[in-house]
């Protein structure tokens, strides 16, 4: 099929065009953090900022325990993404290469339980977890997510079925163990998709809110997500200081998803086509 | 040699069990569980403090009472009827768009996506602030086009729409990416076949594109209609489901009842309700599909 060179232009101009709607808020977000207070409430509104203030990040931190919220978010992204890459992998190294009695049918049930939504389970989670004293702790962010992950699963197991069992027949013959085979040769070979499912697990993690809403009631046990909305709840209208909350929030993600984005759409495409 | 490999397969079976405990546990801990204990929830009155009572089905009866119950449906609904018709198109119009070799084609797709990654109540905030009413970014823009900007946010029907746009604007990167993979598994033999046969660019869209994408349209339309169902974010932070409980959903329905008014057993009836109707939904899409879906097999 070839193009005429205006139809590309035409598919450029309108691809550059969504593509400032889809980042326009962002820059927004970040321009209007760094204005004075009385360039926000100027109309027209300044799309450059006229005079850089830098004054309400500081505020950010000085007025809530923002830095308590990175903290807490940090940690509860990676501990769940070093978990869950863990038994992920480990499962689905099960299913894709070691025959097993029934391996079919739990694999089965296991990919239908990712149609459940979470509300139906949020209820009995909350009975489980205050039985357990969990409430008001990071585990019932971490230890669920970490134990229960079809969809992680999947991916890996995706990704495995497409290594020769070749190798894992050589290994064995060496005299090599399930185990030692697993971190060996199946966790090196890969990669990509322990960084793809990686990045998708701390990013949701970072994201989260009804779970930190539900099982967190300190406030110095919050995650940077409930930060944000009680800053909102606070602070109305106080667009600079909102927008510097939500610059807080967002920049670490958008410079780990601009370094790492190739492993971000590569997965979303394996995902999507064989769902 | 048939010992060794009976004894090679059964220790085999071991190790395909020990590897998969975690998630199994997981599995039954945190999902067959609390689904059993959602059902049972649903025939007691229980406050969370003091001890549960059987209460036949009178959790049913209030909820099926309450007007809230029936708005929340159809604010569901109707939200879900906004985003699924939009985002299908846009993203499936940038697919086609870039469907083929393109110059800056890494550059569009890591823009179009970056919304998806960033959703989160930082990015629903920013949102709030291009909604404001009376300096809000949109509506000086609107205003630019000649058009006076409704009450974002204040304004039942604007406010879904508000709603509405903002889960469009996060979604259609992600969709796209997913339409875009489906595009390149259509094998190219079919429109070379197509052109040498005389047929059209129109009529290579409608009876090429259209049909062999359709198992990637089906695949998108069941898992939009879902995460719109369970939206539950956006309108808390954007709306707190106001005005006038115009955006109040189902989920927020949910946890009012149970986090707010602690009314376990009927926040149970209506999680449970909520899944038979995504159940339902998605029943009817597959038994639909079997007409309009086309498998290349």
């Amino acid at each position: 099929m070839t193009k005429s060179r205006t139809g590309t232009a035409l598919s450029h101009l309108a691809l550059i065009l969504v593509c400032i709607v889809a980042v326009f808020p962002f820059y927004w977000m970040l321009t209007t953090a760094m204005k004075p207070r009385e360039d926000i409430f100027l109309y027209p509104p300044q799309m450059f900022p006229g005079t850089f203030d830098f004054g309400s990040f500081p505020k950010v931190f000085e007025l809530m325990p923002m830095a308590k919220a990175y903290v807490n978010s940090t940690m509860v992204a990676v501990l769940t993404t070093v978990g869950t890459l863990f038994t992920c992998s480990l499962a689905a190294y099960a299913f894709a290469k070691i025959p097993f009695r029934g391996s079919g049918t739990i694999f089965g049930i296991f990919l239908s339980t990712m149609m459940i939504p979470f509300t139906i389970i949020l209820i009995p989670l909350y009975l489980v977890f205050s039985k357990l004293h969990w409430i008001d702790t990071m585990t019932p962010l971490i230890v669920p997510s970490v134990m229960m992950n079809a969809y992680g699963v999947f991916l890996i197991k995706q990704f495995m079925s497409g290594i020769p069992t070749a190798y894992i027949e050589s290994a064995k013959l060496d005299g090599a163990n399930h185990f030692k085979i697993f971190l060996k040769i199946m966790v090196p070979l890969c990669k990509p998709a322990l960084i793809t499912l990686g990045l998708f697990t701390f990013i949701g993690k970072w994201n989260e809110f009804v779970g930190p809403l539900i099982f967190l009631n300190s406030e110095e046990h919050f995650t940077i997500p409930l930060i944000i909305a009680s800053f909102q709840g606070v602070y109305t209208i106080e667009w600079g200081l909102l927008m510097s909350a939500a610059t807080v929030a967002v920049v670490p993600i958008m410079i780990m998803y601009l370094l790492t984005q190739k492993y971000y759409i590569e997965g979303i495409a394996l995902s999507g086509v064989k769902g | 040699m048939a010992r060794t490999r009976s004894k090679q397969g059964r220790s085999d079976q071991w190790w395909g069990y020990l590897f998969i405990t975690p998630q199994i546990l997981g599995l039954l801990a945190f999902t067959l569980f609390p689904v059993v204990t959602s059902l049972y929830l649903c025939f007691v009155h229980w406050d969370f403090t003091s001890p549960a009572q059987a209460a036949g089905l009178d959790n049913f009866e209030t909820i099926f009472h309450e007007e809230l119950f029936y708005k929340g449906i159809v604010n569901t609904f109707l939200i879900a009827i906004g985003v699924v018709p939009m985002t299908v198109l846009l993203s499936l119009a940038l697919a086609l768009l870039t469907n083929g070799k393109m110059r800056g084609l890494a550059i569009y797709k890591a823009a179009l996506f970056l919304p998806m990654v960033t959703s989160s109540a930082a990015v629903i905030l920013v949102w709030y602030w291009i909604y404001a009413p009376d300096i809000g970014l949109l509506n000086y823009f609107l205003g630019k086009l000649g058009v006076k900007g409704p009450d974002w946010l204040t304004e039942p029907f604007w406010a879904r729409a508000a709603i509405v746009l903002m889960l469009t604007w996060q979604g259609m990167g992600y969709y796209y990416i997913i339409f875009l993979a489906g595009l390149k598994g259509i094998p190219r033999d079919y429109y070379e076949a197509a052109e040498i046969d005389g047929a059209n660019p129109l009529q290579r869209f409608l009876r090429i594109t259209v049909p062999l994408l359709s198992p990637t349209t089906f695949f998108i339309v069941v898992t939009m209609l879902i995460s719109c169902f369970n939206a539950f974010q956006e309108p808390f932070i954007l709306t707190k489901g106001g005005p006038n409980f115009s955006t109040y959903n189902i989920v927020m329905y949910v946890y009012d009842l149970a986090f707010r008014y602690f009314r376990m057993g009927e926040a149970a009836v209506v999680s449970v309700v909520m899944v038979a109707i995504i159940g339902l939904i998605t029943f009817i899409q597959f038994r639909l599909s079997r007409r309009w879906v086309t498998y290349l097999d």
